[in-house]
């Protein structure tokens, strides 16, 4: 496992980089930053939209929230595949599809998480917004939204882990991510696959495991801090 | 929107009826072990705890993809012959896809039931001894029935996830839903209705479990129930 590890420590790492395409674990941190990225704004209006007043809003972002969830992130993955070309004209890289698709996922899961941090907001402060003369857009911008960003931060972090794992299934549209990378080097060497996949394994598992510590660290940061306050 | 000839839609339904099968069979695997992980843990004997701490952060932490490839092509080197050619004459694929998505639901399933059982305060356990009950019955009279219906709406969130990621095994060759649907899209190009089909069908899927939940947790549910 050693040879195996000091041989193709770099594919794991950048995948074919300095030579070809940027893959690996590199890769997959990328994919998972951009996912959760783009998905945080659009998590954000569809949670307003599901606590708006207007009742054809939250059923519609109701509707289109539980359909996301309510499908494989693999059938998404290739609806993207198939429907980004045919809507915009243009081959997309299989790493856009899997942006795209991870973007979708994760902004119906992280509407979910801000919803729930919306809701756990007082009314009572709402109301006092409203009473103080402030409109419906000012009372979410500057007196529940900032509160409840902030407290859903530990339900973001682990959103972001579990995006790492999912970046995973990027394997299936050969997107060149670590699993990927560890597949190439599967069968390269085509002797070793416990060795290969146990590698494989330890290093998604130093990864998040590592990060769950750290953001669990954050999480009781800021708990001391709101219960100082 | 062409439709697909009768062998097509037979080809999905075959589809669906692995899927399925892998749900169910790798959620009696989850549940079981989740049962012997809490059982384990509950021993409190330090190696023991650890072993399941190391199993649980392990399934936890590592994406259900590679657990599924690392059972498909890493496991079946270390088996004996005889096991590995009975495995590859009786669908290997199916059966090591189940167990792993059966052991990486089980870590997670393990964790809802232990933190039902630690919902209910100690003074309950420590009434019931005091009124007579053995370690057993008051587990079984006392303890469990209220565990099991605090961790019931997370248990169903589970089955939930477990019956959309059977998706995962395409990847190693089982026959589920989402292969036969590639596959029929690779044959007649209709990508939309072919897709569309699948997607309505996993919506149907979902919908029957979280249904189901809903109706199990209105009939145990304490507060509905109660007669004043």
């Amino acid at each position: 496992m050693i040879d195996l590890i000091r041989e193709y420590w770099l594919t794991f790492l950048i995948g074919q980089y300095p030579n070809g395409p940027l893959g690996g674990l590199a890769m997959t941190i990328i994919l998972a930053f951009c996912g959760l990225l783009a998905s945080f704004p659009i998590a954000v209006l569809f949670a307003l939209a599901r606590v708006s007043p207007w009742k054809a809003l939250r059923i519609v972002s109701g509707t289109v929230v539980n359909f996301v969830r309510g499908i494989p992130l693999l059938m998404l993955i290739f609806w993207c595949y198939f429907a980004i070309p045919l809507a915009t004209g243009y081959a997309v890289s299989g790493f856009w599809t899997l942006v795209c698709a991870l973007t979708i996922y994760e902004a119906a899961y992280l509407s979910e998480v801000v919803r729930s941090g919306i809701q756990a907001i007082p009314k009572g402060q709402l109301e006092a917004s409203r009473s103080l003369g402030g409109s419906y857009a000012l009372t979410m911008r500057s007196v529940v939204l900032p509160q409840a960003l902030f407290n859903v931060l530990p339900g973001m972090a682990s959103q972001f882990v579990s995006t790492i794992k999912e970046t995973s299934l990027g394997y299936v549209i050969s997107v060149n991510e670590l699993t990927f990378a560890a597949n190439q080097v599967n069968n390269l060497v085509l002797t070793q696959p416990l060795q290969v996949f146990t590698i494989l394994a330890c290093i998604y598992f130093v990864l998040c495991f590592s990060l769950t510590q750290v953001l669990g660290r954050i999480e009781a940061a800021i708990r001391r801090r709101r219960g100082l306050i | 929107m062409t439709f697909l000839s009768p062998d097509q839609i037979e080809q999905l339904l075959w589809g669906l009826r692995t899927t399925v099968f892998l749900f169910a069979a790798s959620w009696v695997l989850s549940f079981t072990v989740a049962l012997i992980l809490v059982t384990v843990r509950a021993a409190n004997i330090a190696p023991l705890r650890w072993a399941v701490d190391i199993f649980v952060a392990y399934h936890r932490n590592v994406p259900l993809l590679v657990h599924v490839l690392f059972w498909y092509f890493a496991v079946p080197e270390v088996l004996p012959e005889p096991i590995r050619f009975w495995l590859y004459d009786h669908g290997a694929e199916f059966s090591l896809a189940a167990i792993a998505l059966g052991l990486g639901s089980s870590a997670y399933v393990s964790e809802d039931i232990r933190s039902g059982l630690r919902a209910i305060p100690h003074t309950q356990f420590e009434a019931a001894t005091a009124l007579g009950c053995g370690y057993i019955q008051s587990m079984r009279y006392i303890i469990v029935p209220q565990a099991l219906r605090i961790s019931l709406p997370p248990l169903i969130g589970r089955a939930l996830l477990l019956f959309k990621n059977t998706s995962v095994a395409m990847a190693i060759g089982v026959a589920e839903l989402t292969y036969q649907t590639r596959e029929i899209e690779n044959e007649t190009f209709q990508t939309f209705t072919v897709f569309g089909i699948a997607t309505v069908l996993y919506l149907m899927g979902t919908f029957l479990i979280t249904a189901f939940g809903s109706w199990l947790n209105a009939r145990v549910s304490v507060s509905n129930g109660r007669r004043a």
